[in-house]
């Protein structure tokens, strides 16, 4: 199987999905990006026209329609080369999104396993009102699809409300929103980790210490993820952010309730991505139309974004997931409520676009893959939560894992055909969903009898 | 040791590690079918009757293997159609990747995978507090776990050779001999806790689809020795 990444259309058509808190503050990367689509603005402005105009219908092949009459034959020509390219690379880009996904459902899936917080019932969000602990499995399904349609609410009013904040230009709301989410995201979910696994392994810290530790881990964040920092240190922060959200998530959301929210969650994406008046879809194209990135920092990107003579950063944005609401927090923080998680949680979806960054073939090939944050903490919530609940351990856990990836070549493949922004979860949720319930229920006991007599097949 | 194979020849690919989660991708849906089967006829059948049970168990483990070849079959399908893809893709007319190489790969896919499902577990209580073997069962119940799951997966390396190279050249001859190579390893581990009616076979069984898959692969006595003296 080979999964191609595609030249996208739109710059940022970002596969928004629920991200963590952190938003990139779009200054530093704007800056660099602005620089280079300058230098070569007029191509690569027919070229993103064209590819605009090609994103907007919905079963658009790459490089379908062509817009304008200019520079039609060049760009098809262009647009060739830079697929055997793409396609060529193709293999790298998987494997670049590969490695952080595994490393983000790796820590996942370790402190699942060891810290025992995590799995413990505390309470729950705010956001998930109905309660789990009802006597018959009809109450409980009906309390968990309430739960979900709140859930879905609330992201979908999230969502539309970053997309207006951005289509009347008011920045620097959205920036001050990013910068408190991430904030909150670094000290205070931090600090809660560090306390958990600590006291897990019996190591005693003073708070001095603790407070030092803290805060270089959180300043260092916050620098590198709104601002620059070296790719690989943005990288590791954008990991660990992601995997504490999951984390969150999988502790406070009552069992069927998650179970319900991933899959709902892929519809919606689906949904807001590939559908005109989806406010991720408007969300990319009002990006598109105005040349500018994304929040770069709800996005993980896989390689820097300034290259020497870099073309048109074209973006095949993959999947979108929920924004990252911060505003939501903003929004919570005016009700306090009694578990501080409550007001963090579900704002910080941060629409994560993926797209790989395509140049000119004659320049030096600086491309990079983008995948969205809430990409990865609803797969690592996929998998967190079958380490943590399947009573086939292991085995579960894997079986999702591989499950996931699967998806996510496909996904990429897919996206190497139809050159437009993808949402990155319904597929490798889909596969995840189903093959947790079939190996939760039905390989798990077939595993444990031929184990029991150690057969081997 | 299998993980040591693929640290060596696989991560430096990225086309090679895709093609391996999508070997283990492959497996695990073949697992997941016979399971499925499996499940049925125990829920069908009454589960008191030990031999009954004993007896759908067999017929799990043997419908399993077949799925699993079949799978691998399937997997062989797709692979062929991606080389004619990456063929037409690349800008030298050849592929990046041989049919060979891919072979091998889909292999120990298939093996990794099926060895991570053995094992797994069973390492994970390893860790744990507990004395082997306590309510008279063997003792070596995790050295021979250990053992049988690597030679199972290096043994799905070479099937996965030798299948390839039998779809190749249509030899039906050598898929067969792979499928009951296969069942005849799955069937000496009924033999268990016997060890030695287990293991032993399927380290000959090992040995020979390793040299024959050697020599398929255009190895020779005279490269061996060449490359034993380090020349």
């Amino acid at each position: 199987m080979i999964t191609f990444m595609n030249n996208s259309d739109s710059e940022e058509e970002p596969c928004n999905e629920r991200t963590s808190l952190m938003s990139a503050e779009s200054p530093p990367v704007p800056s660099y990006q602005d620089g280079l689509q300058a230098s070569e603005a007029g191509e690569a402005q027919a070229h993103r026209k064209r590819r605009a105009g090609s994103g907007r219908s919905p079963n658009n092949i790459a490089g379908g329609e062509m817009s304008g009459s200019g520079v039609p034959v060049r760009e098809s020509a262009l647009e060739n080369e830079e697929e055997e390219l793409t396609l060529k690379y193709g293999a790298k880009h998987v494997i670049m999104l590969f490695v952080p996904v595994t490393l983000c459902m790796i820590v996942v899936v370790a402190t699942i396993k060891s810290v025992r917080f995590y799995t413990e019932k505390n309470g729950q969000l705010i956001y998930t009102p109905f309660s789990e602990d009802t006597p018959s499995v009809g109450q409980r399904l009906l309390n968990s699809v309430l739960n979900t349609i709140i859930m879905i609410s609330v992201i979908i009013v999230m969502t539309v409300f970053l997309v207006l904040l951005y289509k009347y230009r008011c920045y620097k709301f959205i920036h001050g929103w990013l910068i408190l989410s991430s904030l909150m995201l670094l000290f205070l979910f931090t600090y809660i980790y560090l306390g958990e696994v600590l006291k897990t392994y019996n190591v005693a810290m003073d708070y001095p210490t603790l407070f030092l530790v803290i805060w270089n881990f959180g300043a260092v964040g916050m620098i590198c993820i709104h601002w620059k920092g070296p790719l690989q240190l943005q990288q590791a922060y954008l990991i660990m952010i992601s995997a504490l959200m999951a984390l969150v998530f999988i502790k406070y959301l009552p069992e069927w309730s998650a179970w319900v929210i991933l899959g709902a969650i892929s519809i919606y994406d689906l949904m807001a991505v590939l559908c005109p008046k989806g406010p991720l879809r408007m969300l990319v194209e009002t990006a598109q139309e105005r040349n500018e990135p994304i929040f770069p920092a709800l996005i993980y990107s896989s390689a820097m974004m300034w290259t020497v003579g870099m073309a048109k950063p074209d973006t095949a944005a993959r999947g979108p997931s929920q924004p990252t609401w911060d505003a939501a927090e903003d929004g919570r923080e005016h009700h306090r409520s009694p578990s501080h998680t409550d007001s963090q949680m579900s704002e910080t979806r941060s629409p994560v676009p993926s797209r790989p960054i395509t140049l000119e073939e004659l320049e030096e090939e600086e491309r990079g893959v983008k995948l969205g944050l809430g990409d990865f903490i609803f797969y690592s919530v996929l998998v967190g939560k079958a380490a943590a609940t399947a009573s086939g351990d292991w085995n579960t856990t894997l079986a999702c894992f591989v499950a996931i990836l699967i998806g996510l070549c496909l996904t990429l493949l897919l996206l190497a055909v139809f050159k437009k922004a993808l949402p990155a979860l319904p597929i490798s949720i889909t596969f995840g969903l189903i093959f947790y319930f079939s190996t939760d229920n039905l390989v798990r006991p077939f595993m444990d009898t031929l184990a029991s007599h150690q057969l081997y097949i | 040791p299998a993980f040591g194979l693929f640290l060596f020849t696989i991560a430096r690919d990225p086309l090679r590690i895709i093609i391996l989660i999508a070997g283990a991708f492959f497996w695990l849906v073949s697992l997941l079918l016979s399971s499925l089967i499996w499940f049925i006829a125990v829920k069908a059948s009454d589960p008191r009757d030990e031999r009954l049970q004993k007896g759908l168990l067999i017929f799990g483990v043997m419908f399993s293997v077949l799925l699993q070849e079949a799978f691998r079959f399937l997997y062989y399908k797709l692979l062929r159609k991606a080389i004619e893809g990456l063929v037409a893709l690349s800008e030298d007319g050849c592929s990046p990747i041989s049919i060979q190489q891919m072979a091998y790969v889909a292999g120990v896919g298939f093996g990794l995978m099926s060895g991570a499902f053995s094992m797994i577990n069973l390492l994970a209580d390893a860790l744990g507090p507990g004395t082997v073997g306590i309510h008279g069962d063997s003792q070596l119940y995790f050295l021979t776990s250990a053992f049988m799951t690597m030679v199972l997966i290096f043994l799905h390396t070479f099937w996965g050779i030798l299948f390839f190279h039998g779809c190749e050249h249509r030899r039906w001859w050598e898929i067969t001999a792979v499928v009951v190579m296969h069942l005849t390893v799955s069937g000496s581990s009924f033999c268990n806790p016997l060890y030695v009616g287990s293991l032993v076979p399927s380290y000959l069984l090992m040995a020979a689809a390793a040299a024959w898959a050697y020599l398929l692969s255009g190895g020779s006595a005279q490269n061996l020795r060449r490359f034993l003296l380090c020349k």
